[in-house]
């Protein structure tokens, strides 16, 4: 009799207890759906308002019509192009340089004091205001090596930004190749460097690709640095093109040249007084989403294509 | 002088850093046949194995003293001079977890071979065939070559990995706990393997698993603290070891 009471009374406990952590369950679940709920509606409200203004904006002639003062006439050619050929030069400069770093730092660099400055400086760099690389970039890319207020400058210095980033989610990619898959390379006779270049850059390329993506998106939108070095904000020429119809049929003119990016075409258009400006700055601003998420896309779907073929 | 020894270590110290792994440890590996290290966790068996290709070189700060001389030519593997990337080539190794990489079963065999320059299609597949039937895999995976090497289950892995070592064709093989991290019957087949390959190969294996030792081994080597306490012939030295501590060893009095 009496343990029947006793069990009575422990399974009460056992229900109080568990009905307490329930509650705090739910009071989480609550705040989680809140968050997510803010989340949502501040981007539909972002992209929403955007599109409202800028979509009407959006015909042929804004992608192939200069900056103009008449707000209907105006387009974002200088912009567009601006902005692809200042990206291409800064992941041609960046990524060879980011891969290389990372992999000397994480295969053949001895753990010396001095490598752990470097590793700690690199990872303090990444997180230096964007307008501090405007400046070092105007004082050594426009003043102290002339190549002026070019697409060529733009580019490096995109590049320096985003390189410390590359570098660690490089870093962090190779790391993540795991010892007993060297170990295997090792033992069947390969180099170092045979090893580096037909398994650990191979099996890491998703992570790198992952650093790819945040470093394209994050220097696309970028505006402060290159209005430090002096970009264009009206602008009503392109570069001239990359190729030409004459030997050497490759021209690399276009890389001195003056130019203008999508954020700073918006931020010119913002300043002005018109409404219809506004629209513009919008439809610019649609633009660079959907560019930014054009690039991510490609850098998705080669992510995955090489993790299709690489199966753990 | 008839030599029937395919390797010898000769007063062979391992240090780590300033870590003294291996002391002064001299141990025969009989050539076609297997030579067996047993001993509890730390004692020293896998540093002495991994000596043998050189392992140690790709950790800076790690040191060796002493002989490992490779017959037939008699030569020091560990001599400064000699390139520890040329000993790889030469002796193999299978791991204690299966370690294939992360590519298809053919790639998986054939990149010892890329490596030592065989690249005209035909060769590679000869090869990489025969490494597959030495390695009883072939029937298992002839259809899906192509196929990555993570769809196959533990055993067949750690079978692929001794292929990708077989078609290299190396003169001895190293063995560290290739069972541990596999079930009896994968267990069963890998030992059976063993087994057929001491016809023509060298193998020197670490175990955990003195039964394993009992059943494949001819030569058995008991080590314990980094030092080698007994070695002889497997029987023997399961019946009747000389050294006390062998004894207190194998009948699981410690260890």
């Amino acid at each position: 009799m009496s343990q029947t009471v006793m069990n009575q009374t422990f399974s009460q406990t056992f229900v109080r207890i568990i009905r307490k952590a329930k509650t705090q369950q739910s009071v989480y679940l609550v705040f989680a759906w809140l968050a997510l709920v803010v989340i949502v509606l501040t981007f539909i409200a972002l992209v929403g308002q955007l599109l409202l203004e800028g979509m009407p904006r959006l015909r042929a002639e804004f992608f192939t019509n200069f900056a103009s003062r008449h707000a209907e006439r105006a387009g974002i050619l200088a912009a567009w192009v601006g902005s692809l050929m200042v990206i291409g030069v800064t992941m041609i400069t960046a990524l060879p340089l980011a891969l290389a770093t990372g992999v000397y730092l994480e295969e053949y660099a001895p753990k010396s004091k001095w490598v752990l400055l470097i590793e700690l400086n690199i990872a303090n760099l990444a997180s230096v205001p964007s307008i501090i690389y405007g400046l070092l970039a105007l004082g050594v890319f426009v003043y102290t090596l002339g190549l002026g207020q070019s697409v060529l400058t733009a580019g490096l210095t995109l590049a320096l930004l985003i390189l410390p980033m590359l570098i660690v989610t490089t870093r962090e990619a190779i790391r993540a190749v795991p010892l007993s898959v060297r170990e295997a390379a090792y033992a069947l006779g390969s180099t170092r460097w045979q090893t580096v270049r037909h398994h650990v850059l191979p099996y890491a390329s998703p992570g790198i690709l992952t650093g790819v993506i945040l470093s394209v998106s994050r220097a696309l939108g970028e505006t402060a640095p290159i209005i430090t070095i002096g970009a264009l904000s009206y602008i009503a020429f392109l570069p001239p093109p990359p190729s030409s119809a004459e030997f050497p049929f490759i021209n690399f003119d276009w890389l001195f040249a003056g130019f203008t990016v999508l954020p700073i075409q918006m931020f010119n258009w913002t300043s002005r007084p018109e409404a219809a400006f506004a629209a513009n700055a919008a439809a610019a601003g649609l633009v660079l989403l959907v560019l930014t998420l054009f690039l991510n896309a490609v850098a998705i779907y080669l992510r995955q294509h090489i993790r299709k073929q690489m199966q753990w | 002088m008839v030599n029937n020894n395919k390797a010898r270590a000769d007063n062979l110290h391992v240090y780590y850093g300033n870590f003294h792994a291996l002391k002064g440890v001299s141990l025969p590996v009989i050539d076609k046949g297997i030579t067996a290290l047993i001993g509890p966790s730390g004692c020293g068996k896998s540093t002495l194995l991994r000596a043998f290709n050189r392992m140690h070189d790709l950790t800076p700060g790690n040191r060796y003293q002493g002989e490992i001389r490779l017959y037939p030519d008699d030569v020091n593997i560990l001599a400064d001079t000699v390139d520890p990337i040329a000993v790889r080539m030469r002796i193999g190794m299978v791991f204690q977890k299966p370690n294939p990489f992360p590519r298809s079963i053919f790639e998986n065999v054939a990149y010892g071979l890329r490596l030592r320059g065989v690249h005209g299609k035909v060769a590679l597949s000869e090869k990489v065939e025969a490494a597959l039937q030495a390695a009883a895999l072939w029937n298992e995976v002839k259809d899906r070559l192509d196929k990555p090497a993570s769809a196959l289950s533990g055993g067949q892995q750690q079978r692929l990995c001794i292929a990708r070592c077989l078609a290299t064709e190396p003169e001895l093989l190293l063995f560290d706990e290739p069972t541990s991290a596999l079930d009896p019957i994968a267990t069963a087949s890998i030992e059976e393997l063993m087994v057929a390959l001491r016809e023509h190969y060298s193998i020197l294996i670490v175990t955990h698993n003195m039964q394993q030792a009992a059943r494949v081994s001819d030569q058995t080597a008991f080590m314990l603290m980094g030092e080698l306490i007994e070695y002889s012939n497997t029987k023997q030295l399961f019946i009747k070891p000389d050294d006390p501590r062998t004894e207190d060893y194998i009948t699981g009095r410690f260890g």
